[in-house]
């Protein structure tokens, strides 16, 4: 196991290689010259050139991409364009906004996922079997940030329950109710997908296992209901923890509408406003730390699915 | 299967006492009757074996006495008491205080009958928490001389083992050791030598046999190797359609088998009958347990069939001591008289 989390630890250094260089090149191949966002049309071109070199665009590709790095590794993603400051603390608190949103979406997601899913798998072709899989078909099916907007005329504007915008009161974030309530709506909002993939994966998962033979073994061995619960669980984790690792790394970058929806200041709001600035070094820094959650998510995930199934072991 | 055989009478409460046992599944197109009243004695310390091919009844059979087949598609009819105990009236509750300390089974393949995230110690230890109650580290201890009394080598090292890492033919003593975990009084085996390696086939029917003596325990085995029953068997019951056709002590239905489908079952197989003979085969397919004909469920396959086979279902009739034959044309009814139920 330890030589198996090793290696796994050793492969994420060409994956996250890769991934950086492919942040890195997507700014470059895509059409438009960053230069010509932030100097009005008629600059002189040897104004134009000075920009160029204090930004460090004249240098060649490969040398760009080693400083760029280096210089990201250390936390320094250099300036934005559109606002003329350092990346790095705007991107922190983003990321840590996002991360937020994200875990608590992904974790009600799989919550409701594994009850909706365990019950219908165990009462399979049942209506309950039924209301699960058209509560999931929901889930996957329906646009959230149309949900986001049903669900802010409903709990906002009609029953005054819940605020629909931002986090809260200025100032630092506190575990109270009074920060907690901003977090609600967005939070169920985001959790639809995860929930509707999750409870047909479990579903699937828990009905494959029930009717595998060693369930009859166990039945033969006279356990009770909750003891049998206990092997189906672990049989069904492995594959059920990789699909929700991977639903809250997606959920980390692709909560763009959703966050845009309930003006979440997160990594979705930034990707979105650097977007539209063509702001490309913002851009370049989030997408970088967005997939760098994949790769370190992806590893956990990994590592986790290992130590719950031995037959994963061998390699 | 009859209540004259000389180890049922030497007892008179047998351990396992069926009478009439039907089961049948419902599917949505048609209702499978797969055991069409079976009746069956065994005593404590007897090992009968329920010989037949697939789609016989012998499984769906030897599940019924645990009823463990699946609950909401079976239906199951008839007495059947194990132990003293009225099955047939037990809760779930009830059943599962039955399964494990009474009556254990071992599976036909190993590999799927064992949980591939669990530990063989952990799968061992479960069953004699569950029952007995005492502590997970006193579970373990037990489970490791079980794994000794069923010859695992490095018994200590294979408790923390999971199921994939043993061999077929240790996986198979694991699960014995496991159906033995909380004494049973009754231990049935489906086909539990089908799976593995005919080198490996022999030491577990050896080894089971051996256990069988020591522990005192009644066992039912099933399967389709003639072979295997006369290596482990007192008695053997050929099914066929979902009734016993032939029953008898293992050494006369080898020696002298009266029922035309047994008569071709030993035609078809190797044993020590057959030296010097050519194999034959029995014509046809085995019957649709969803449409089984109204006579004798051999009689389409039958070549000795007479036109009153295809009529009604033949008595099971005594031939001669202990020795049982559903069968008309080799044993007349006028001859002899029926055997009541």
């Amino acid at each position: 196991m330890l030589e198996y989390t090793l290696k796994r630890i050793a492969y994420t250094i060409p994956i996250g290689l890769a991934v950086s260089l492919v942040c890195f090149m997507l700014v470059h191949i895509s059409p438009g010259d960053p230069i010509d966002s932030i100097v009005p049309p008629d600059t002189p071109t040897e104004v134009i050139e000075q920009i160029r070199a204090e930004y460090g665009l004249d240098r060649p590709l490969p040398v760009q991409y080693g400083l760029w790095l280096s210089r990201a590794l250390q936390g320094d993603f250099g300036e934005s364009i559109s606002k003329g400051r350092p990346i790095g603390p705007d991107l922190w608190v983003a990321t840590k906004n996002s991360l937020m949103l994200a875990a608590f979406g992904a974790t009600l997601g799989f919550v409701i996922g594994c009850v909706l899913g365990g019950a219908a798998g165990a009462f399979r072709d049942s209506w309950i079997d039924k209301l699960c899989l058209g509560i999931a078909l929901f889930g996957v099916s329906v646009p959230h940030y149309w949900l986001g907007m049903v669900l802010v005329i409903i709990f906002s504007v009609q029953l005054n329950l819940l605020p629909s915008m931002g986090m809260g009161p200025t100032g630092p974030w506190a575990w109270d109710w009074d920060h907690l309530r901003f977090l609600v709506l967005p939070a169920v909002t985001l959790s639809l997908i995860p929930a509707g993939l999750v409870t047909r994966t479990v579903r699937g998962l828990v009905s494959d296992i029930m009717g595998q033979d060693y369930i009859t073994t166990l039945r033969g061995k006279g356990l009770r209901t909750s003891g049998i619960v206990l092997h189906v669980i672990k049989n069904a984790a492995p594959t059920t923890l990789a699909v929700m690792g991977l639903q809250l790394a997606s959920l980390l970058g692709g909560s763009i509408l959703v966050e845009a929806v309930f003006a979440w200041p997160g990594t979705g709001m930034l990707l979105n406003n650097a977007i539209f600035q063509r702001d490309l070094p913002v851009l370049q820094a989030t997408t970088l730390v967005l997939a760098f959650f994949f790769v370190f998510l992806n590893l956990i995930v990994d590592l986790a699915q290992t130590a719950l199934d031995p037959r994963m072991r061998r390699t | 299967m009859n209540m004259a055989s000389p180890a049922t009478a030497a007892s008179p409460t047998p351990l396992v006492r069926a009478r009439d046992l039907c089961v049948s599944f419902a599917t949505p197109r048609a209702t499978v009757n797969a055991v069409n009243g079976v009746n069956l004695d065994l005593a404590q310390g007897e090992s009968l074996c329920i010989l037949g091919e697939s789609g016989s009844g012998k499984s769906v059979t030897l599940r019924a006495l645990m009823r463990l087949n699946p609950p909401k598609r079976t239906v199951v009819t008839g007495e059947l008491n194990v132990a003293n105990q009225d099955v047939m009236q037990m809760t779930q509750a009830q059943l599962s205080q039955y399964r494990g300390p009474v009556v254990s089974m071992i599976f036909q393949e190993p590999l799927s009958a064992l949980d591939p995230v669990f530990t063989i110690g952990h799968q061992i230890a479960e069953a004699i928490v569950r029952h007995e109650g005492i502590s997970r580290k006193a579970a373990r201890a037990r489970a490791l001389s079980l794994l000794e009394l069923v010859q695992i080598p490095s018994a200590a090292r294979r408790l923390g083992a999971y199921p994939h890492e043993l061999s077929g033919g240790l996986r198979q003593r694991a699960m014995i050791a496991m159906a033995l975990s909380c004494n049973p009084r009754l231990l049935l085996a489906d086909e539990p030598t089908t799976a593995l390696d005919a080198t490996v086939q022999i030491q577990i029917l050896l080894l089971l046999r051996k256990l069988q003596r020591e522990l005192g325990m009644g066992v039912i085995f099933v399967t389709h190797d003639i072979g295997v029953a006369s290596e482990v068997a007192d008695r053997v019951a050929v099914m066929y359609g979902g009734r016993v056709v032939e029953e008898a002590p293992v050494e006369i239905l080898i020696r002298s088998p009266r029922h035309p489908y047994t008569s071709g079952l030993l035609g078809a197989t190797v044993h020590a009958g057959t030296r010097g003979t050519r194999l034959t085969t029995i014509p046809g397919a085995p019957p649709d347990l969803a449409e089984l004909p109204a006579g004798c469920a051999f009689a389409p396959r039958c070549t000795r069939a007479e036109p009153g086979c295809h009529k009604a279902v033949p008595p099971l009739l005594e031939v001669t001591a202990g020795h049982h034959v559903r069968c008309p044309v080799v044993c007349p009814a006028r001859i002899q008289a029926p055997i009541n139920v």
